[in-house]
């Protein structure tokens, strides 16, 4: 059990592929980090340097007290579990989960033990004999989890472990893996580009894009107050909606096309005729319009999901499209031109040239 | 509906495959039957008369202690020969995966030496190791090691092994490359953070999952040094000095072409069609069962 540090990480690849740009990131013991963001943007090669598997090119990792950057990926005292969960073919079920404990010299016994102990919490014991081809995704997993346990390491590394199984068997292993983790209080850091995965499993949320953590912090925080425009619309589904606007020249209230107009708060203070972009979630907007800003939505195609329904439409005036998701099944037929109400209060402000929140200046990580 | 695509006339499938059959035919099927048919015939030292002895041929060549001799040499000689050949070109695979993954222009150039014919590897090495004018030789005299493969037979062995795996290396390298490129990046990083180290991966890792291949080239190396190794024989020993090196194959050509026992040659070289076809059969029934782990 350990904290992990990260202080200005970056990793150029041979060929020039700078592909971290610099990331700060601190780990409370037992805390559980999900790192989320498109493909590409150093996820993998992140989690990698910590394991040990990808140098480090610039900048310090230190797992506990330890600096790991010259170490070998055997003596950080961590585990990781692999996307395709990489176990050794000809071995048993046993012998996958025993080997690192016997690469370590532990005797027969605690071996023994320990595997047994680790096939218990994950419903494995009776397959111990298996070769790995012999079991279902799911169950292969649990060996790769399996594998990871017997070890008692420092930290827990996963990278995708749970996008090779099918959505219901993914539901079920993050509930378990979450408890796992729980309630053998190992720091973990796990790497996904599922939002739904991100927000539940995370203790702490990085959201990265191009190689910089756009923004760190508490997910429902970063889902309420996002740092930038990029991370607005990375997370949480369906996306944000995002229309420009200029601030008015009294710098009091925003002014959209379609004679829009959206009361500023004090705390904003964008100066007058700056290019805005405005964010609102889907669910910030109401069917039954109250006294406050109105944006006429004509509406397109109508999902409806049972527990609620999400309308795609295009506001008049406006190029961009927008998605209202409201609880429920709502009388919206396609065609038609809906009232929509906009609560200011709910109305993020990005700077349409940097993208950086308005609303928000002090949130955020490093950008 | 579907436009059904097939042959509208029952020739053309015949006429298709006409060509393999009939290579198979003329430059296999006949001469295999020739050997058959011959291997059961005796001739006069004159060739006046043939006589039909059954497998009289057979029988005489297993009490004959030459030819015992020479499958002992064959058995050492190729033994070596495919101990030699994979262990160096796994050795040269391991490194070369290690440095390059994907670079293509060193794999091409590494199957070069494959493509130079056996005989002229064997005369290679002859001027490579020749006592009067080889560099090599001249080297282990400096050393103090007296090479004359003309009349020391352990010699003379040891340079048709060396003659023969150098040909067979650039193939097997190749195989075990392919081999090892194809076992996933992250079974041996799991093995790295499992704390084994790069020999210990090697052998609990790397090494079982190369298991078919390495059955594949061990089947592959076995056929070639019994059958495909004549002109390198012939063109560094010629099966001397005293028949240390004279192999199986380099004997039928010896009693069949110089010798002229005719009879003897074909009933030698229908037991070597026969070990070829049981190595054959081994390979096959081993693939069909695929990997064994
Ligand atoms: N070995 C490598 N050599 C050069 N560039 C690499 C290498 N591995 C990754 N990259 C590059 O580094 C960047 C980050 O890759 P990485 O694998 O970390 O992305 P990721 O966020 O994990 O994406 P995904 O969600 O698709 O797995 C990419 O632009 C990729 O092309
Ligand atoms: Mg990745």
């Amino acid at each position: 059990m350990a904290e992990l540090h990260l202080n200005g990480v970056r990793k150029v690849y041979a060929g020039g592929v700078e592909a971290i740009r610099g990331v700060d990131l601190e780990a409370e013991d037992g805390e559980f980090v999900v790192i989320v963001g498109p493909s590409g943007c150093g996820k993998s090669t992140l989690l990698r340097m910590v394991a040990g598997l990808e140098r480090t090119s610039e900048g310090e990792i230190r797992i506990g007290e330890r600096v790991v950057n010259d170490l070998e990926p055997a003596q950080r005292d961590i585990a990781m579990v692999f996307q395709n969960y990489a176990l050794y073919p000809h071995m048993s079920v046993f012998r996958n989960m025993a080997y690192g404990l016997n690469n370590q010299g532990r005797p027969k016994e605690e071996i023994l033990e320990r595997v047994q102990r680790a096939a218990r919490m994950l419903q494995l014991e009776g397959l111990l004999e298996r070769k790995p081809r012999q079991l279902s995704g799911g169950q292969r997993q649990r060996v790769a989890m399996g594998r990871a346990l017997v070890r008692d390491p420092k930290v827990f590394l996963f990278d995708e472990p749970l996008s090779n199984l099918d959505a219901k068997l993914r539901v079920q292993m993050r509930v378990e893996i979450k408890a796992l983790q729980r309630g053998l209080g190992t720091t973990a850091m796990y790497v996904t580009h599922d939002q739904v995965e991100a927000m539940t499993l995370a203790d702490r949320l990085v959201v990265m894009n191009g190689g910089v953590a756009e923004q760190i912090g508490r997910p429902l925080d970063i889902y309420q107050r996002p740092a930038t425009r990029f991370v607005a619309g990375f997370i949480g589904s369906p996306s944000m909606n995002f229309l420009t606007a200029a601030v008015a020249a009294d710098g009091r209230s925003l002014e959209l096309p379609g004679e829009l107009r959206v009361p500023l708060s004090a705390r904003a203070g964008p100066t007058a005729g700056r290019q805005v972009t405005v964010g609102v979630r889907p669910e910030h907007l109401h069917l039954s319009p109250g006294s406050g800003p109105r944006l006429t939505l004509s509406v397109g195609l109508i999902e409806l999901l049972g527990a609620e329904t999400v309308v795609y439409g295009h506001p008049a005036g406006h190029e961009e499209a927008v998605t209202l998701r409201v609880q429920g099944v709502p009388e919206v037929t396609e065609g038609q031109d809906l009232e929509l109400g906009l609560d200011p209060a709910h109305v993020h402000l990005f700077d349409a040239r940097t993208g950086r929140s308005l609303s928000h200046p002090d949130d955020g990580g490093a950008v | 509906m579907q436009k059904r695509v097939g042959f509208d006339r029952w020739a053309l499938p015949y006429l298709l495959v006409l060509p393999q059959l009939a290579v198979t035919l003329v430059f296999f099927i006949w001469p295999a039957s020739e050997a058959l048919w011959q291997s059961m015939l005796r001739q006069d030292p004159f060739g006046l008369s043939t006589e039909f002895v059954w497998f009289e041929n057979f029988v005489e060549l297993f009490h004959d202690p030459a030819y015992l001799h020479s499958f002992g040499r064959t058995i050492v000689f190729s033994a070596s020969t495919t101990f030699l050949s994979m262990v160096v070109s796994l050795l040269m695979a391991v490194a070369a995966d290690r440095v390059m993954r994907g670079a293509n222009t060193y794999k091409t150039l590494l199957i070069w030496p494959y493509a130079v014919a056996p005989a002229i590897a064997g005369v290679l090495w002859w001027f490579i190791f020749n006592p009067s004018i080889g560099i090599v030789a001249y080297a282990l005299s400096v050393l103090g090691v007296d090479w004359n493969h003309y009349n020391n037979g352990a010699q003379a062995m040891l340079l048709v092994v060396i003659a023969a795996a150098w040909k067979q290396i650039s193939y097997n390298f190749i195989f075990f490359l392919a081999g090892l490129q194809a076992i996933p990046r992250s079974l041996i990083e799991a093995a790295a953070i499992d704390a084994a180290g790069p020999v210990k991966r090697f052998w609990t890792v790397v090494f079982p999952l190369l298991s078919p291949t390495t059955f594949f080239l061990l089947v592959i190396n076995v056929v070639y040094s019994f059958f495909e190794t004549f002109g390198i024989v012939h063109a560094t020993t010629s099966g001397g000095p005293a028949a240390a090196t004279e192999i199986l194959v380099y004997k039928v050509y010896k009693d069949g072409f110089i010798g002229l026992d005719l009879g003897s040659s074909a009933a030698q070289s229908v037991i070597l069609m026969a070990i070829v076809i049981s190595l054959t059969v081994v390979q096959f029934r081993y693939i069909e069962r695929r990997v064994a782990y």
